[in-house]
């Protein structure tokens, strides 16, 4: 058996490749089901009804789409130039940890600004954070080829720890009794909620204008142009004379920075303080969806709302019918490898014999 | 003829809704000598990758000595006797002549290998065909025409009597086909049989006895060499009559330096420069020759702004050098890269982004870091047009396009002004590498045309080519670049076709030093 590229990729088998690959991924996902002793079809339903079935369902799953809308475009831009970045974790901890430097100890430090001043302040604190996190490593691939997989792996890690040891000591709220946690956010800096009891905060409306300025970004700029062309032919982008080095520089600054954006986003909307536990993986998350979404930042925001949806449906379908939420980690990765199958089979087709 | 020692009938093979060989028969006689000749796409690749058990025909079959051969196995072929020479040498260089030779053929399951009575096998097999090797030696040490001697060896090691040679001529020098030649004459006088594989119409008459013609996968002539002419066969290869390249000596060389190198240095191991200098006059031709992997990739980088120089000085119209690739397109330097897709195009993306990408940074195609779309449109439509890029629209993907067409944006974008009211061209420096490697002879002839006329229009055109009849046909002045050095450029009559093959082994770089118009600085 052995791939041959198509001439043409048909447009019915690009419509067809999306919906192939959800058809796959709920036959196997239906077999876990049927494994654990569930009806299949009621799973399902009360999946869907606990994603998306109702105001306060939806309200959670967008809550929950925000962070892994933010790192998901961090790995969408990154990804497009070939920079893989898997450090969105750490440089979300990174974020949310100079957000609370910021916002939180205003009493402490003595930051006795007006409101928006500090609101920015704590934002752009976060968005460096996060950048200069990926810088290293952007940096030593450019300049010495080191391996940034290995690199922005290796400093979640890093960063989880100085977290903790954070979390311990300068910056721990001594009105926790005990807890490992942050001081509080200056409650005036805390995102405004989107509607009324419920826990969906502006940030959506920050992760939607992120991503319709990056797609405008990559379709109508130069520097779009040269994330792309870096991405997909590097030798023949350095010879038309983009500044291959700098590029992948800003990519990373961008990537980094919107990833930092995430942890402040999350602490402003969600939390109001930092703690260990604060993302159950939004980093990794965030690349599965961008690549759900084929790096387009407009996908990235249906994606995010999917698998928030269904982590959020999970949670709510276990309670209901004792199928354990795991389910959901199986449907999200599933549907990551159907449509990568589905969009390679679009630009190829199997031959078994030599 | 005697009965075929290798027969082909209805050989028909298909890629989707190309047929890549149509009902193809030949027959191969021993002792024979039989050329395989065709354009790129052709088919000669997927017939012998059949033959060899790379593929599996879809209709047709192959006997070897009257035994029909197994299709889709090249154990079934070697052990008929089928070996074949790739192009692109099979070798590991970290291995001795004789580990190479050996590798594959020795059981898998015995304790030791045999080593002595490999050797003696090696060197009978050498000394019957007048391949003289070191099997101690290893490949890496070995020059190209060496590792050659090798795979050959290798095939015949294993008895192989039907010898298939793909293209190989293409990395050697004039001297080393000749000895090749010799080699395949003992082999041919001792009832081997051979299938030679080229291009290059004129070794194709002189080294064998028949010669087939593929075109668009259908075998459209079979001829004796003797009694046939180039001319035929280049009609033959096309489909209808082309012109000879002729030679057209440049009217008149301007006084301008455009572009001089003095005593550059870059780079290091095989692609690197050694004190190289080079002046380049506006309305001339300087062809570069030599085996490829000379240096002549660090020459083409340097002048393309890809690489930037360790020691010595480049000029560019008296002015330091602009080192950017940006800043040479604006300022008219046009560049051909050797690789068209892995550094001419980004494949992936639209031609018109293609069309562009050079001058993307200019305020003709972008304003405060947006791109003008319809600008950069309109100037990729006049590309297309004007250098008669055909097989895609401007928003289909660069990959799409066929070599030739793919060269000919490479071209157009090169020579063609942002303005649209601008000269056709206003190229002062033009650096082409392999510009015609790989096309068609429509293609070729396109190119090489539109290098003229920029010459003629007073550009310089920097030729790196290993294609010798290119370097004479083309070349007002020849220089040949052999380890990183370049001898003198001589006008192209004071050479002769011994005398570029023998620079191109080495054997007078030492004699010829540089002469520059402009004195030389030190670094």
């Amino acid at each position: 058996m052995r791939l041959e590229k198509r001439n043409q990729s048909s447009a019915f088998a690009l419509a067809l490749a999306p919906v192939g690959a959800v058809g796959f991924t709920l036959l196997i996902a239906s077999l876990l089901v049927l494994w654990a002793g569930a009806p299949v079809g009621q799973t399902y339903a009360l999946l869907v009804k606990g994603g998306f079935g109702s105001v306060f369902a939806l309200s959670e799953t967008l809550t929950r789409a925000i962070p892994l809308m933010l790192t998901g475009l961090a790995a969408a831009v990154a990804f497009r130039a070939r920079l893989f970045n898997i450090g969105a974790e750490g440089q979300l901890y990174v974020g949310a940890m100079a957000a609370v430097l910021v916002g939180g100890l205003h009493g402490g430090t003595g930051f006795d600004w007006p409101v928006p001043v500090l609101f920015v302040l704590m934002m752009a604190a976060a968005a460096l954070a996060g950048a200069l996190l990926l810088l290293g490593p952007a940096l030593m691939k450019a300049r010495l080829g080191v391996d940034e997989v290995v690199t922005t792996l290796l400093l979640n890690f890093i960063v989880l720890l100085l977290v903790s040891w954070m979390l311990d000591g300068p910056m721990k709220d001594p009105t926790a009794m005990g807890w490992p946690q942050s001081v509080v956010l200056n409650p005036e800096l805390e995102l405004s909620k989107l509607i009324e009891q419920t826990r969906v905060h502006t940030g959506l409306l920050w992760g939607c204008a992120l991503a319709v300025l990056l797609w405008l970004m990559m379709k109508y700029t130069v520097l779009g142009f040269d994330i792309r062309a870096i991405g997909a032919n590097a030798r023949a982008a350095a010879f038309a004379g983009v500044p291959v080095t700098r590029t992948v520089v800003l990519v990373a600054m961008l990537s980094g920075g919107l990833a930092g954006l995430a942890g402040a986003i999350e602490v402003a909307g969600r939390t109001s303080y930092l703690t260990l536990d604060m993302s159950p993986g939004y980093g990794y998350s965030g690349i599965v969806i961008a690549m759900l979404a084929g790096l387009h930042p407009l996908g990235v925001v249906l994606g995010s709302v999917f698998v928030a949806g269904v982590l959020v449906g999970a949670d709510s379908m276990s309670r209901a019918i004792g199928v354990p939420t795991y389910i959901a980690d199986v449907i999200v990765a599933a549907s990551l490898i159907s449509v990568l199958v589905a969009t390679l089979l679009t630009q190829y087709r199997v031959r078994w014999q030599a | 003829m005697t009965d075929p020692v290798l027969r082909l009938s209805g050989i028909t093979k298909r890629f989707g809704s190309l047929v890549a060989n149509d009902n193809i028969s030949l027959e191969l006689g021993a002792g024979e000598v039989l050329a395989l000749l065709g354009e790129n796409g052709a088919g000669k690749s997927t017939l012998v990758s059949i033959l060899f058990g790379h593929y599996t025909a879809d209709a047709g079959h192959i006997s070897v000595n009257g035994q029909p051969l197994q299709p889709g196995d090249p154990r079934a072929a070697l052990a008929a006797g089928v070996g074949m020479v790739h192009q692109h040498f099979t070798l590991a260089d970290n291995l001795s002549v004789l580990d190479n030779v050996m590798m594959g053929s020795e059981p898998l399951w015995q304790p030791f290998t045999r080593q002595r009575a490999a050797r003696d096998k090696l060197l009978s097999v050498a000394q019957q065909f007048g391949l003289t090797v070191d099997p101690k030696a290893l490949v890496g040490s070995l020059s190209v025409g060496e590792r050659q001697r090798v795979e050959i060896l290798k095939a015949l090691y294993r008895g192989a009597r039907i010898l298939i040679l793909d293209e190989p001529t293409a990395v050697l020098t004039p001297q080393e086909s000749e000895a090749l030649f010799a080699v395949l004459g003992q082999m041919v006088a001792q009832g081997l049989s051979i299938i030679f594989i080229s291009h290059k119409l004129g070794e194709v008459l002189r080294v064998s006895h028949r010669v087939a013609v593929l075109r668009g996968g259908k075998l459209v002539a079979q001829a004796a060499a003797a009694g046939t002419t180039q001319a035929q066969l280049a009609q033959w290869m096309v489909g209808h009559a082309i012109a000879e390249p002729v030679r057209q000596p440049t009217a008149h060389v301007g006084s301008i330096v455009v572009c001089a190198l003095q005593s550059v240095s870059t780079g290091s191991g095989r692609e690197r420069l050694a004190q190289v200098s080079l002046a380049l006059h506006a309305g001339e031709i300087v062809a570069i020759a030599g085996v490829s992997g000379n240096g002549q990739l660090a020459l083409a980088e340097l002048l393309c702004g890809t690489r930037q120089a360790q020691q010595g000085r480049v000029t560019y119209l008296g002015q330091p050098w602009p080192r950017q690739p940006a800043l040479l397109v604006a300022q008219g330097v046009a560049r051909i890269p050797e690789d068209r897709h892995a550094v001419g195009v980004v494949g992936d993306l639209p031609l018109w982004e293609n069309a562009v990408s050079e001058r993307l940074r200019t305020p003709a195609f972008s304003r405060w870091g947006w791109v003008r779309r319809q600008q950069a449109r309109a100037y990729a439509q006049r590309v297309m047009q004007a250098f008669d890029v055909r097989g895609g629209g401007a928003t289909s993907p660069a990959r799409s396009l066929s070599g030739g067409n793919m060269q000919k944006l490479i071209l157009g974008r090169a020579l063609t002004q942002p303005e649209p009211d601008a000269a056709h061209s206003a190229a002062r420096l033009i650096v082409a590498h392999q510009p015609t490697w790989g096309l068609d002879i429509g293609a070729v002839a396109y190119v090489q045309s539109q290098l003229i006329a920029a010459r003629d229009a007073g550009a310089a055109v920097l030729l790196i080519s290993d294609d010798l009849d290119e370097v004479m046909t083309l070349g007002d002045r020849i220089a040949v670049m052999h380890a990183g050095e370049l001898t003198a450029a001589l006008p192209a009559q004071d050479w002769s076709r011994e005398s570029i093959g023998l620079a191109m082994a080495g054997v007078t770089a030492s004699v010829s030093v540089a002469v520059t118009q402009e004195p030389a600085h030190a670094a």
